[in-house]
């Protein structure tokens, strides 16, 4: 076993012959990435198979269920078929009684395009070392995060009181609003996906809420600067992003589709 | 030649994880002394060698549970008509008049199969082989996260602990089978069962999950940015390549179970209709509507049938290294085992409605699936080949670890070959949920995972304690497994092919079965005396690791990295500098080498003698 030998001089002989170094050779960051980045877009790619498994199963459900086939105007809602989005979302805080379809979750969306925007700023800022930048952007976002989650929650309240006349159900009864086994808008699992679905959403929001904030605390306590950058702030950002752009998924099934 | 034995200072030496991964390349001063409190160097540790040893024990524990459980369930198949009364003290009112509860039957079934696949198979092997190899083979310090790492650990230990609490339940733990379809597992009228124990099986396996996927996060981050200098993903060994693929494979399917066990907690607890619709119970029509059963099955088995992957690959590659470096050459096609890899990874997940052919799925879909299925019997026919191609003419060393590996071969082969006929949707209907099946899986992945698990064992024990597993020991562990699991198996083709069902607690009431009662008694009792030969390595494992012959630096004379570590390697496994690797890792009995090994971190330089015509370039 003379390998052991063999192994135990190398150094010395190192410099004489270096290994390969091109871009996959090993010995550096073939993504230019580090490792923190690559788990955060690896643990992004897993959560979006998630996000995923559940829109397929909103596409089967609704597939699954006879479609509404009359006229827009004379649409009424029953458990026969699904309902028309249009028809369900479309009141507006303040507004009672105006129909105003989409206008809410429109403005809900907008709000959350301008956290990722706000978001961007704050990584931007993070390059540049400007802390004040990055504390001025967080707080921009953690506001806006905060107001998204806020309008979901007025839109499931609105959704679980229901509208003022109800709907007469198949046995009779009038029934208001949602629950997980009962809705006057539609079939049980129209409310049911749409609790579940929006609901898994919020929660993500809601964790992106509290990594936001952690991070405007290390940033106001100068924990980044003496680390020399700010790459959680990043890494967050891409979470965010990601948090987005689901939602943007989210929106097109529920509400445009 | 003595063995190198560890100084103290490497036997201790750790080192601050952030620093090892930023800088695992420049790093020098690794082996410097830290006094570390004995409940963070072995329990809570951060040291990926560590973590894997536990992470075997705890699957160790758990295949003595789950092979326990198979003796239970194949006592009542083999003796059916005889009294257990004998078992009462050990399963309590679960023996009633003498008779094992029709109901717990099932439970055992269920646990059985749920703690071999994830419990053992999953965590046991993948996680145990994957964080020892990783950092080791490729050359760095350790995971690229070291405390996600040991996160990882936890979270599996907090879902063993649940699941194993669930055995104990007053109702019984799961019993809807392990592949858990609704609405048997999500109706707790249905059967005792499927209540709490269902809601703790949940709970276990989305904690599992999470465990996976830190896990696997840290696999897949560590093989791509912390190789180390010279170590291109084509100079990989195989086993890297197997883990690497793995941890990909769980990444992208775990979540999907992990969305169909939420649904279904729902379904369960909070009244949602996902996996329900228009059923009566006791004559009591049920409030669910419009949710379908079948799409549970779609997104089960898009995890479902990775998950065998998930399971086969980490063996088949260390297998491939195993029977490699005990033939004394060079692996057969290295080029074409990553290609096999990568094609039986990306077919894994177009394939896995060929479990729901008699859902009642359009006979079309049925045929694509089918066309899918059969393309993987080519990448796994490539792997085969050359592993036989690899042992071919080689200059063999009987080691227990290259029986183990030619036995999975064996075994991979044989229930390979069922594989291509259950993959048919014609035959599979005829065939489906029979002991046919159940044949099958055992053969092609449960055994031979198995094996590439002793395999890799036998292997690298005495890199993991600095001691060799006893060798005679470990032949007769081998030849009683071999024997023993291919009498089990073996008899099952035939009492399937006669349709006998899988999940039936007894035959007697069926006429056309009774005259596979001998078989029935055979199988049993194979299954209990290849179960109880385990015990043999059980003893071999825990005996060796205090008392085993002193091991040294390379007692298999291998060329990858994990072998140039001192004998028992410190946290930051090189006390000096990491190797750089010049050469791919399988050159065995090269023409005029001085040794019939060259390892991976030997220049061409030093290697003149050997060099091929192109390899002189690189001196």
């Amino acid at each position: 076993m003379s390998t052991t030998s063999t192994t135990q001089t190398l150094p010395t002989n190192a410099s004489i012959e270096r290994p390969r170094s091109g871009t996959w050779d090993g010995g550096n960051e073939p993504f230019k990435a580090s490792y923190g980045k690559l788990m955060m877009w690896f643990f992004l790619l897993s959560d979006a198979f998630t996000f995923a498994a559940f829109l397929t199963t909103y596409g089967l459900m609704r597939h699954r269920h006879l479609a509404y086939t009359g006229d827009h105007k004379d649409f009424v809602f029953s458990s026969a078929y699904w309902p028309i989005p249009d028809h369900v979302f479309n009141s507006f805080p303040g507004l009672h009684g105006v129909d105003l379809p989409l206008a809410f979750v429109a403005l809900m969306t907008m709000i959350l395009i301008f956290s990722s925007v706000t978001m961007v700023l704050a990584v931007e800022a993070g390059h540049r070392m400007d802390k004040a930048d990055v504390q001025k952007w967080l707080l921009w976002t953690l506001l806006f995060g905060a107001t998204f989650l806020s309008c979901q929650a007025w839109e499931w309240s609105h959704f679980i009181h229901g509208t003022d006349a109800g709907t007469k159900m198949l046995d009779g009864t009038i029934f208001y609003g949602a629950n997980l086994q009962m809705n006057q808008y539609g079939p049980v699992l129209f409310a049911d996906l749409f609790f579940f679905i929006t609901g898994f959403h919020g929660t993500h929001v809601f964790s992106g809420l509290v990594l936001l904030t952690y991070c405007f605390i290390a940033t106001t306590n100068g924990t980044f600067e003496k680390r020399g950058h700010y790459e959680m702030v990043e890494k967050v950002g891409l979470y965010w992003h990601f948090v987005d752009l689901v939602w943007v998924f989210v929106f097109t099934f529920f509400y445009l589709v | 030649m003595a063995a190198n034995l560890p100084t103290q200072s490497q036997v201790q030496g750790g080192i601050g994880v952030t620093e090892s991964h930023t800088k695992h390349d420049e790093h020098l001063h690794h082996d410097e002394h830290h006094d570390q409190h004995w409940l963070f160097k072995y329990v809570f540790s951060q040291d990926h060698k560590v973590i894997a040893k536990q992470f075997l024990i705890t699957g160790i524990f758990w295949a003595i549970i789950g092979g326990t459980l198979s003796s239970l369930f194949r006592l009542q198949l083999g003796w059916p008509e005889s009294t257990f009364e004998w078992l009462s003290p050990f399963l309590g009112k679960w023996i009633e008049a003498g008779k094992l509860n029709p109901e717990f039957y099932l439970a055992l079934v269920t646990m059985h199969g749920t703690i071999m696949v994830f419990f053992v198979l999953t965590a046991g092997l993948s996680g145990t082989f994957s964080n020892f190899l990783i950092p080791l083979q490729v050359g760095a310090r350790d995971m690229a996260s070291g405390f996600m790492n040991m996160l990882s650990y936890w979270f599996f230990f907090i879902s063993s602990i649940i699941m194993f609490a669930s055995l104990f339940l007053e109702t019984g733990p799961a019993s809807a089978g392990w592949t858990i379809y609704p609405p048997l597992s999500a109706l707790p009228q249905a059967i005792p069962g499927s209540g709490l124990g269902m809601t703790l099986w949940l709970v276990s396996m989305a904690l599992f999950i999470v465990s996976q996927l830190l896990g696997g996060v840290n696999y897949i981050t560590t093989v791509i940015n912390l190789r180390t200098r010279g170590m291109s993903m084509s100079k990989l060994p195989l086993t890297i390549w197997a883990f690497f693929l793995t941890a990909i494979l769980g990444l992208l399917s775990f979540p999907v179970l992990f969305s169909a066990a939420l649904l279904l907690i729902f379904d369960r607890s909070f009244g949602t209709s996902f996996f329900l619709s228009d059923i009566y119970i006791a004559g009591q029509a049920l409030n669910h509507q419009g949710g379908s059963p079948i799409l549970f099955q779609h997104l089960f088995w898009f995890l479902g049938h990775p998950e065998v992957y998930i399971v086969i690959m980490p063996a088949m590659g260390m297998v491939s290294e195993i029977l490699a470096t005990n033939s004394r050459k060079p692996v057969f096609g290295y080029r074409a085992m990553i290609g096999s890899l990568l094609g039986i990874s990306l077919l894994s997940f177009v394939v896995w409605a060929h479990h729901m052919f008699v859902t009642g799925m359009n006979p079309f879909l049925g045929s694509v699936f089918m066309f899918l299925t059969l393309i993987i019997a080519v990448p796994s026919a490539v792997k085969t080949f050359n592993w036989l191609a690899t042992l071919w003419r080689g200059n063999i060393r009987f080691t227990t670890a290259m029986l183990f590996s030619i036995g999975f071969v064996s075994l991979f082969i044989s229930g390979g070959l069922t594989g291509i006929i259950l993959g048919n949707a014609a035959i599979d209907i005829q065939m489906h949920n029979t002991y046919f099946v159940v044949a099958h899986f055992h053969l092609v992945m449960g055994s031979a995972a198995f094996f590439g698990l002793f395999a890799g064992v036998y292997h690298w024990f005495p890199k993991m304690f600095g001691r060799m597993m006893d060798e005679k020991l470990g032949y007769i562990h081998f030849w009683l497994t071999f024997i023993g699991v291919y009498l089990v198996f073996m008899p099952m083709h035939y009492v399937g092919i006669a349709g006998f069902p899988r999940r039936y607690y007894a035959w007697t009431g069926f006429d056309s079965f009774s005259q596979f009662a001998d078989l029935n008694k055979f199988i049993s009792a194979a299954a209990i005396f290849a179960f109880v030969g385990q015990f043999i390595f059980i003893f071999n494992f825990f005996y060796s690791i205090f008392r085993g012959r002193r091991a040294t630096e390379n007692p298999w004379n291998s060329t990858t990295l994990e072998w140039t570590t001192p004998v028992v390697p410190g946290h930051g496994n090189w006390p000096g500098e990491i190797p750089a690797v010049y050469r791919w890792p399988y050159d065995y009995s090269k023409p005029g080498a001085a040794e019939d090994f060259i390892p991976q971190n030997v220049p061409y330089s030093k290697t003149q003698s050997s060099n091929l015509p192109y390899e002189r370039d690189m001196e």
